[in-house]
């Protein structure tokens, strides 16, 4: 099983410490992560899918420093991620904006030029994936027509497309439904059972204490705590995070 | 036909051309560039050189234009990366300033006086300059430029370059590299510009640097806008028009860039995806008379249970 390892890392922002010194490992989990608003979620999630470089410090994927990997290769080493404000290709059908997912692996390959994208082979890979993440019904649809609860299961299933070991899912559930946040809750569920990692930036703390099997919290950029749902909840420190000081 | 209109429909095949390479970069990858002019010259010259100075035939002097000019513009594509939006319009602009002085003050390219004398292109012994077998010539490059656009549109590469059109970083979460893309996007833009260079040339018989200028590239890419960005038949129709006009109306001719500055601003006003774009009045229009099937449905906000 792919382990992800995140060693040490630090990010600074001029004179903001955006993370400072984080360090955990995870596998074959659903992880949270929560904290509060500018904790560094976001920014750690930035680090490990390349789009930060870190101030200090190193993040490994399955034995391997991604120190010098640029975002499109990292996804090609199976990390996928979503992104917090949802980035769906506009103009182009939910059905396309599976496809571009699922060309991973051809993008650096002369064959890109002389292969179509629409093929019975490629669109059936992508109709699969649209069942999965109960998408079927907006296949042809433009995906900036779609409501927000929509082109949030676009976005995870553009990244599930790249056939992702694992998946980074930056605050899914935001502007969802509660009926649309439990099945969200239980597509993530499935995808685990399927063999996949995932880490879930989570703001809604019953979402991730119902969802996840294991909790880091973030606070200020530093890691405060980590461990079960229920030693997390009942965290002195968590709770003056979240509640302030009593 | 009379020769006049022949020669006026053989600019009009080569502007086309111009249009539908433009259409790869800017319609298809999202990369405006105000420097196509460059790549027409750089494919014009790279044909009159290898004819005039190597004495070689029409048919290597037309490849080696459009190698030379797919290479070089790869390479002018390269500062590209660095910059992003109105900056690369500025990067793009300057590429044109740098290649039209190079024709102009290097002595190897003729300098001002520019390279005449071109040989008229011979096939099988039979020479021609002009005239019907050039109409066809021409309107076979067209063809053959619309049918790579058309590929491309159709493959993963095209996929990708829409991507990065859309979100350089959501296309990156995917696995595109938009620096890749944008390099390929130069590089067949530039190739096929280069070939529309070396038919202008052969057709004319000589060359020289202010054909190339600035405002030539104002005037490609207005040909793209005018008739639709990004569309197959956008660019075709806008340079047709644009190009085809000014000819048979001639008291339109001295005031051509005024013109296309109005069409340009006024586009932009009222129909910003241009005449033939596809959420453009004209396009539905025809849509609708022609009974085809509809653009992809819009679905409605109210959806969530």
């Amino acid at each position: 099983m792919r382990k992800l390892i995140v060693q040490h890392v630090s990010k600074q922002f001029g004179g903001l410490r955006a993370l400072n010194d984080v360090s955990f490992e995870t596998e074959n989990e659903i992880l949270g992560l929560i904290g509060p608003n500018g904790a560094g979620k976001t920014t750690l999630f930035n680090v490990i899918s390349g789009f930060l470089k870190p101030t200090a410090g190193e993040v490994h994927y399955n034995g391997q420093s991604l120190h010098r990997y640029r975002p499109h290769r990292i996804v090609a080493l199976g990390l996928a991620r979503t992104f917090q404000i949802v980035k769906p290709f506009g103009d182009l059908t939910v059905l396309d904006n599976v496809l571009s997912g699922y060309g991973m692996p051809l993008y650096r390959r002369p064959k890109a030029f002389f292969r179509r994208y629409h093929t019975p082979v490629t669109e059936r890979a992508a109709d699969e994936i649209l069942a999965l993440t109960d998408l079927t019904e907006y296949r042809d649809a433009l995906a900036e027509s779609l409501p927000i609860g929509v082109q949030r299961r676009l976005e995870i299933a553009r990244a599930l497309a790249t056939q992702p070991d694992f998946l980074l899912l930056d605050e899914p559930a935001a502007g969802l439904t509660a009926h649309e946040a439990e099945s969200l809750a239980e597509l993530i569920r499935t995808l685990h059972a399927r063999g996949k990692s995932i880490i879930v930036i989570e703001h809604n703390m019953a979402f991730a204490m119902n969802l996840c099997q294991r909790i880091l919290v973030l606070a200020q950029g530093e890691l405060i705590a980590q461990g079960a749902p229920a030693d997390i909840q009942s965290n002195e420190q968590v709770i003056n995070v979240y509640l302030g000081k009593r | 036909m009379s020769g006049y209109v022949i020669s006026v429909a053989i600019f009009v095949g080569i502007w086309v051309t111009l249009a539908l390479s433009l259409n790869i970069l800017t319609g298809y990858a999202g990369q405006v560039s105000l420097g196509h002019a460059a790549f027409f010259g750089i494919g014009a010259y790279a044909s009159a050189v290898m004819a005039v100075r190597y004495g070689q035939p029409f048919w290597v002097d037309f490849i080696a234009a459009i190698i030379i000019t797919g290479v070089v513009g790869t390479i002018l594509g390269l500062p590209s990366l660095r910059v992003r939006h109105d900056f690369l319009v500025l990067a793009t602009m300057g590429i044109n300033f740098v290649v039209v002085a190079l024709f102009k003050y290097v002595d190897f390219f003729g300098g001002a006086m520019g390279l005449v004398n071109i040989p008229a292109p011979s096939f099988f012994g039979a020479t021609f300059r002009g005239g019907t077998p050039y109409l066809i010539l021409v309107w076979l490059y067209v063809l053959f430029v619309w049918a790579v656009s058309w590929y491309i549109s159709k493959s993963w590469v095209g996929l990708a370059f829409n991507a990065i059109r859309l979100d350089e970083d959501a296309a990156a979460a995917v696995g595109i590299g938009a620096a890749r893309f944008k390099i390929y996007a130069f590089g067949i833009s530039a190739a096929l510009a280069g070939g529309a260079g070396s038919l202008y040339a052969h057709f004319i018989g000589s060359v020289f640097p202010d054909t190339f200028v600035f405002v030539e590239s104002i005037a490609i890419l207005s040909m793209v806008v005018f008739g639709g960005m990004g569309t197959l038949r956008g660019p075709i129709v806008g340079a047709i028009i644009l190009k085809a006009a000014p000819e048979f109306l001639r008291f339109v001719q001295d005031y051509r860039f005024t013109i296309y500055g109005a069409l340009l601003v006024l586009m932009m006003l009222f129909q910003p995806m241009g005449l033939l774009g596809d959420d453009s009045w004209l396009w539905q229009q025809l849509k609708r008379w022609f009974g085809r099937k509809s653009a992809p449905p819009k679905v409605s906000e109210e959806v969530t249970p």
